[in-house]
């Protein structure tokens, strides 16, 4: 039943497939209706289901997001895109003001079923203002869940189940992937959202990433592998809530953890992983757990430095060899 | 003007006035707590606008909203135990002040953040045009919010799509302590409207009747087809932003002015009945005295003493309020996880 799809295109078709359902759903944004989204990931929708269900918005990110939170409240199904998540900076209230704390505001009885979908981060030299991750902020917000598909199975699965729930949830899309192919089984049964994945079991040391990097993460483990050492790798998936057991599980066979952000270290995704997993995981440690980040510093455009400014899969590499020989490290 | 909803008017002008010094009371004895936005001076707004909104209609708030609420007929118990904190209040002790909801009677909230109404106004808009149902949407803000980008957007997107939705502007002059020719570069609020293709007025909102007559006239509009309008209603607050303002910003003489045009003393003398001389009674001839007496009934008047056993009434529903406060029990922790996962049915993820 699987078919090999563009993460755009099984993104696309979630919301086709939802949209098609149930006619609550209905997809609001920056030019994601006669021009089809500056992504693609609207293609269509707009000829199929009309201009009040595929709605072109001015450039009001925190208008047309706090529009999402109205309509959300009296039981629509809004699909806000945000173009990026740059510009999500401008929708910051409608989302962590409105719809993060509307449910616990008004007692329970408003469920605010918004989705917000946002591309990020750095990708083909796009820039400072155009090429950031704010995942950090969002996790900050309670209230609020965060899926961060990196394949085009989950990318079709989590926006389905995102666009099904009753909750403010942001998916967050990143740039590079959306040329992305992968098979797609459209029927399967999925998981559920939250629940992270083991890309690669390994028994020498957990590897824990997301989005993009978590396929960096799979390819420095292929290469790893050729030196001897035996990378697990996790993909997280969702960023809010985080699958600790799977993580721990892991940690408690391998006994290191090495994880692996694209967002700058600083206060950033990583820091919330490390300390929840050292937390509970601190007596099957071998060696202290390490991260590896996105560097503190607003992207550059020039394109080596634009590189050198987040994790590489050479990157990862080092990291994992130098955190699985801390006996040699130590005696150097 | 039927003598139902004159009474109506009247009476909740009248509980809104006695339960905002009654709250301004327990916020002095510290049952309340937290910031607390009172309404006196502005009743007119409330009972106007929201005596002509239909069942079916939305309202969607700010954080000066405990007199939208009462008027909209939540139980003033509810909205004092809201401001007590305590599980009976209307959002479970959660919201507080600021946060008001009531799924039952479609009141979306109240909203803290200036401007934010707007757009939540305009998504719920949205939400009844496309599938074009009768029913509009009631969006209230202060003057302060037309400055905010927030409410242009929202104008802009309400006007662009034509969506059912009332905007009301309670002008009553401050941001807070800034007054509005200090905040805005056209102080006649209602005229930057123009710019979004949304007819606006601007009507005293001090006198009852024209607010309740400008939203009926603008609902029907609305109804009609005939897309978002704009009331500006202006009005005057007779105490400070919240009861944290010591109001040193604005001469005593103002206050006084204003309170001469009070909006409950203007609606009282106005449908207080002067009982006919005699004189009048023969003039009107025979069947004068029931004739006369009709007319007095159909224009709505009442008898001083009626107003005296409204004012009891009231003030006996504003003790039973706080009663009914007092009496309720402290929110769990455990109803504030609830509330929160009411978006997911509960299910606990982690």
């Amino acid at each position: 039943m699987a078919q090999e799809m563009l993460y755009w295109q099984a993104l696309n078709r979630a919301m086709d497939i939802e949209m098609e359902e149930d006619d609550s759903v209905f997809v609001l944004g920056e030019d994601v209706g006669l021009y089809g989204g500056s992504y693609r990931v609207t293609d269509g929708l707009y000829a199929k289901y009309g201009e009040w269900r595929v709605r072109d918005t001015p450039i009001s990110e925190g208008g047309f997001t706090g529009v999402g939170v109205g309509a959300a409240l009296v039981g629509m199904r809004p699909i806000v895109e945000i173009m990026t998540i740059n510009f999500a900076m401008l929708a910051l209230d409608s989302i962590v003001n409105g719809a993060a704390k509307i449910s616990l505001m008004s007692g329970g009885q408003f469920p605010v079923g918004l989705v917000v979908r946002v591309p990020g981060g750095a990708a083909h030299q796009l820039a400072a203002q155009h090429a950031q991750r704010l995942e950090q902020m969002f996790m900050n917000v309670p209230g609020l869940r965060i899926a961060v598909p990196s394949t085009p199975q989950d990318a079709y699965w989590q926006l389905r189940q995102a666009i099904a729930s009753d909750e403010p949830i942001v998916v967050l899309e990143h740039e590079l992937l959306y040329f992305v192919k992968g098979m797609v089984d459209i029927v399967a049964e999925p998981p559920p959202m939250h629940r992270a994945a083991v890309r690669r079991p390994g028994k020498d040391l957990t590897i824990v990433s997301y989005s993009r990097m978590a396929l960096l993460a799979q390819e420095a483990a292929a290469e790893l592998a050729k030196e001897g050492i035996d990378a697990e790798v996790i993909d997280l998936r969702s960023l809010k809530p985080i699958d600790w057991d799977t993580c721990a599980t892991s940690i408690n066979k391998t006994h290191r953890l090495l994880v692996v952000e694209e967002d700058c270290r600083f206060a950033g995704a990583g820091a919330e992983m490390l300390a929840s997993l050292t937390e509970r995981c601190f007596f099957s440690f071998d060696a202290p757990p390490q991260r590896l980040a996105g560097l503190d510093i607003p992207t550059p455009y020039n394109g080596a430095l634009e590189a050198a400014s987040i994790p590489r899969v050479a990157d990862i590499v080092d990291a994992a060899r130098t955190l699985c020989k801390p006996a040699q490290k130590a005696a150097e | 003007m039927e003598r139902e909803t004159m009474h109506r008017l009247l009476r909740d002008m009248l509980l809104a006035r006695v339960f905002e010094e009654r709250a301004a009371e327990e916020y002095t004895k510290r049952n309340i707590a937290g910031f607390l936005h009172l309404y006196p001076g502005e009743e007119a707004v409330a009972a106007g606008v929201l005596n002509a909104a239909s069942p079916a209609d939305y309202i969607v708030s700010t954080y000066r909203e405990h007199a939208h609420a009462l008027v909209r007929g939540v139980p003033p118990g509810k909205v004092m135990a809201e401001l007590f904190g305590r599980a009976d209040g209307m959002s479970g002790g959660m919201g507080g002040s600021m946060h008001m909801f009531d799924r039952e009677r479609r009141f979306m909230g109240g909203y803290a953040i200036v401007g934010e109404s707007c757009p939540i106004g305009v998504g719920i808009a949205y939400s009844i045009a496309m599938r074009a149902l009768p029913e509009a949407v009631i969006c209230f803000f202060g003057d302060g919010a037309v400055n905010q980008g927030a409410f242009h957007e929202a104008l802009n997107m309400a006007g662009l799509w034509h969506l059912p939705i009332l905007f009301v502007c309670e002008n009553n002059h401050y941001a807070i302590g800034t007054e509005v020719h200090r905040h805005s570069a056209v102080p006649e609020l209602y005229k930057r409207v123009a710019a979004y293709n949304i007819p606006a007025e601007k009507i005293d909102g001090m006198d009852v009747l024209k607010v309740y007559d400008a939203t009926r006239h603008a609902l029907a509009r609305i109804r009609r087809g005939g897309g978002p309008q704009f009331i500006e209603c202006e009005t005057y607050r007779y105490r400070g932003h919240s009861m944290a303002d010591p109001d040193s910003y604005r001469p005593a003489v103002e206050l006084k002015a204003y309170q001469a045009h009070d909006p409950l003393s203007a609606a009282i003398r106005n449908l207080e009945f002067r009982y006919p001389s005699p004189e009048e009674l023969a003039a009107a001839g025979p069947d004068g005295i029931s004739r006369l007496a009709q007319h007095m009934v159909d224009a709505g008047h009442v008898h001083e003493a009626e107003v005296e056993a409204l004012k009891n009434d009231v003030q006996k529903i504003v003790d039973d309020a706080v009663q009914f406060a007092a009496a309720s029990p402290p929110p769990t922790m455990d109803a504030a996880w609830r509330a929160l996962n009411c978006n997911r049915h509960q299910e606990v993820l982690i």
